[in-house]
């Protein structure tokens, strides 16, 4: 996975440079789109009850969303009020995050995923681990077999992945052609006009909101735009940022109900889902910005080592740390330790095209972390560190203690196992024993025995364990 | 604003009344106070003359791994004859020009009536115009007026052939977007296409053809 990771985000960031080195003017372009953003955060109010009307003047319905559960329900109520049990579906992170195809499964409605990558995602029962490259951690041979198995009729396909992709192409397109309805994320929704925006490459994402009877799609409160001018900043800031593009293959827009064209029955669903806390929070409002693009992910060193499970949340990545424990709240267990998960080294707020300040936000999020977390044994022990290594007495005292401490631990050479809470630490590593000997104790020697053989090795392995 | 006032559309469902009406009060309280910030110039790319842009988009659509053709103005038909082959039947738009079909072998299928998804299907080409043209992106804009269609017909057949007129090509995406904003404020679709549908999901390896048109022609006239 990890080799697969090295190489997909390896190259995706050669090419992004690229495309962003054409531009002479993106850190204008780059101010420009966190400036609109905020423009229109500050008025959102007034922006969503302005993108209602305009999607209802052209015949479109619009629904409010307080949380996830709302958000399903309603678009398992347009599926039953329809009969639907089969509906397809573009790539969306926002129906991911409502956890949508698992609630209509449950009501006996199943939702096809058509991004390629989403569909070996599906598959394979699996999740998805980037936010542009959901399949990101599985390579061809894996996908092969996949799809030897899972799609009928196909028999033995060989890994090119141009006989991969032709399989997906005769497996969906059946289903683009007769499903009755679709449900979509939102890249960008115009208040002005109401026009909604899909961007993707393969053509799934026109297929399902072209074909179907009933399209239905859902968008996070902060994805909304003033005016349609306002479109083409984003339209070039966003591809060269995702997937370092010039611009990607497809881009749909539509406004409500275009008579004789595409769905007659539109519903858009505006998602809350603990935006609203997000916004609340001046330092942390800038994380709304987001455009989804991905670019943080590529170019982070923990991402690329970790991968995108290793977030245990929806959004990965750098922008992952930072949103998904102000949606779900910082108490949350899982998420408030996802700001830990950096080395701050700021690389995701060089790309980013909407200029979210990635490090800050996470070293804001670390101190209300801390706040949340009260006194634990984890600050009590920093406490106790703290009052030892203060004076140097204290701790040289203290490595003798340890020295004889860590007698009933020691298994030939290493520590393999810690008792306790500790235990977390060597679960996967082993720890150095202290030395028989520290540094200072050797430098008080030296003058008597020069020359100490073992000295210098010694002192390189304890430093390490101090930490 | 205070959310008593509010107007309460008779098409909401009565179960997200209530959701509107809180979700507005809370965004409200959120953003209390929040400034509007000057927003700052929208950034310009030196222009181009004519001839670069020309050169720009050609080499664009090149890229993408579309084929382009260029010609005069009286070589349309001829280009586009060239661009189906062997192509048996071409589907085409009520309003499209039939100065670009002179000549064809290929038989010519109408829509309109609309022809059915099945039947849209089983044609192997369609042939269009264009609302606008991007040279620094390599982007073909539909706004889906009458030599366009519906956004179906360029959807579902394999090989899209599209003809674009010299002057309806622009260097930039903002220029692009100032010429197609009047088609957006009517309430018309947007269909935004550079090059054929691909996809990078295996490996990032691209493959050019997935589930739109797997081949893409431009057929770009002189005035």
């Amino acid at each position: 996975m990890r080799a697969n990771l090295r190489n997909v985000t390896g190259a995706i960031r050669a090419k992004r440079a690229n495309v962003v080195g054409e531009m002479p003017h993106w850190e204008q372009l780059r101010d420009l789109g966190a400036a609109l953003k905020d423009d229109t955060l500050a008025d959102l109010p007034d922006r969503l009850l302005q993108l209602e009307r305009s999607v209802q003047a052209r015949g479109g319905q619009v629904h409010w969303a307080r949380d996830a559960r709302e958000a399903r329900d309603l678009v398992a109520l347009i599926a039953e009020q329809h009969a639907v049990t089969e509906l397809i579906k573009v790539k969306s992170i926002t129906s991911d995050e409502i956890e949508l195809n698992l609630a209509l499964e449950e009501r006996g409605i199943h939702a096809v995923e058509t991004d390629l990558a989403e569909l070996i995602v599906q598959l394979s029962k699996d999740s998805p681990s980037h936010i542009l490259v959901p399949a990101i951690h599985r390579n061809r041979a894996e996908i092969q077999e996949l799809f030897n198995t899972e799609l009928p009729g196909e028999g033995q396909l060989s890994d090119d992945p141009a006989a991969l992709a032709g399989a997906a192409r005769r497996y969906l397109r059946q289903k683009f052609l007769t499903t009755k309805m679709a449900v979509s994320g939102v890249n960008f929704a115009v208040a002005e006009t109401g026009t909604v925006c899909v961007v993707e490459s393969e053509g799934n994402g026109r297929m399902c909101v072209t074909l179907p009877e009933v399209l239905v799609s859902i968008m996070g409160i902060e994805k909304v735009l003033e005016k349609v001018e306002d479109l083409s900043v984003f339209m070039e800031l966003l591809p060269r940022s995702s997937t370092a593009e010039r611009m990607n293959p497809y881009n749909s827009f539509w406004t409500g109900v275009t008579p004789g064209d595409g769905p007659q029955e539109f519903h858009l669903i505006l998602l809350d889902n603990g935006r609203t806390n997000v916004l609340a929070d001046e330092f942390g409002r800038q994380t709304l910005r987001c455009i989804r693009c991905s670019a943080c992910l590529n170019v982070c060193p923990v991402y690329e080592r970790a991968g995108g499970h290793a977030y245990g949340s929806v959004y990965p990545g750098p922008i992952g740390a930072i949103l998904t424990p102000q949606l779900l709240g910082m108490y949350d267990k899982n998420a408030n330790t996802l700001p830990g998960a950096s080395s701050l080294c700021g690389a995701c707020y060089d790309v980013c095209p909407v200029k979210i300040n990635i490090p800050q936000v996470l070293i804001y999020l670390r101190s209300e972390a801390n706040v949340q977390k009260g006194l634990t044994a984890e600050a009590l022990a920093m406490k106790g560190m703290k009052f030892v290594m203060a004076e140097g007495w204290r701790f040289e005292g203290a490595l003798k203690l340890a020295r004889v401490g860590q007698g009933p631990l020691v298994r030939g050479d290493a520590i393999t196992s810690l008792p306790g809470l500790l235990g977390g630490w060597t679960q996967s590593r082993d720890l150095q024993p202290l030395p028989k000997e520290g540094f200072r104790e050797w430098w008080k020697r030296r003058g008597q025995e020069p020359a100490a053989a073992s000295g210098e090795a010694d002192t390189s392995s304890e430093s390490k364990e101090r930490v | 604003m205070t959310t008593g006032t509010l107007p309460t559309p008779s098409s909401t469902p009565v179960s997200t009344a209530q959701a509107r009406l809180e979700m507005l009060t809370l965004i409200n309280r959120a953003v209390a106070g929040a400034e509007r910030p000057p927003l700052p110039p929208y950034p310009v790319s030196a222009p181009q003359s004519q001839a670069e842009v020309l050169h720009q988009f050609e080499d664009r659509i090149l890229d993408y791994k579309a084929a382009l053709t260029r010609v005069p103005a009286s070589g349309a038909a001829q280009a586009v004859a060239a661009a189906l082959g062997a192509v048996r039947r071409v589907v085409v738009p009520s309003g499209l020009p039939a100065a670009w079909l002179e000549g064809g072998s290929a038989e010519v299928v109408r829509d309109g009536p609309a022809l059915t998804h099945a039947e849209l299907d089983s044609i192997e080409a369609v042939l269009t115009g264009c609302a606008v043209a991007v040279s620094e992106t390599g982007t073909l804009i539909l706004d889906h007026g009458p030599d366009q269609g519906r956004r179906a017909l360029s959807l579902i057949p394999d090989l899209h052939v599209c003809v674009v007129r010299e002057d309806q090509l622009v260097q930039t995406v903002p220029q692009a977007l100032a010429r197609v904003a009047a088609s957006v404020r009517e309430g018309r679709p947007l269909t935004w296409i550079s090059g054929g549908s691909a996809t990078s999901d295996i490996e990032l390896v691209r493959v050019e053809g997935v589930h739109g048109p797997r081949r893409l022609h431009v057929v770009l006239v002189g005035d």
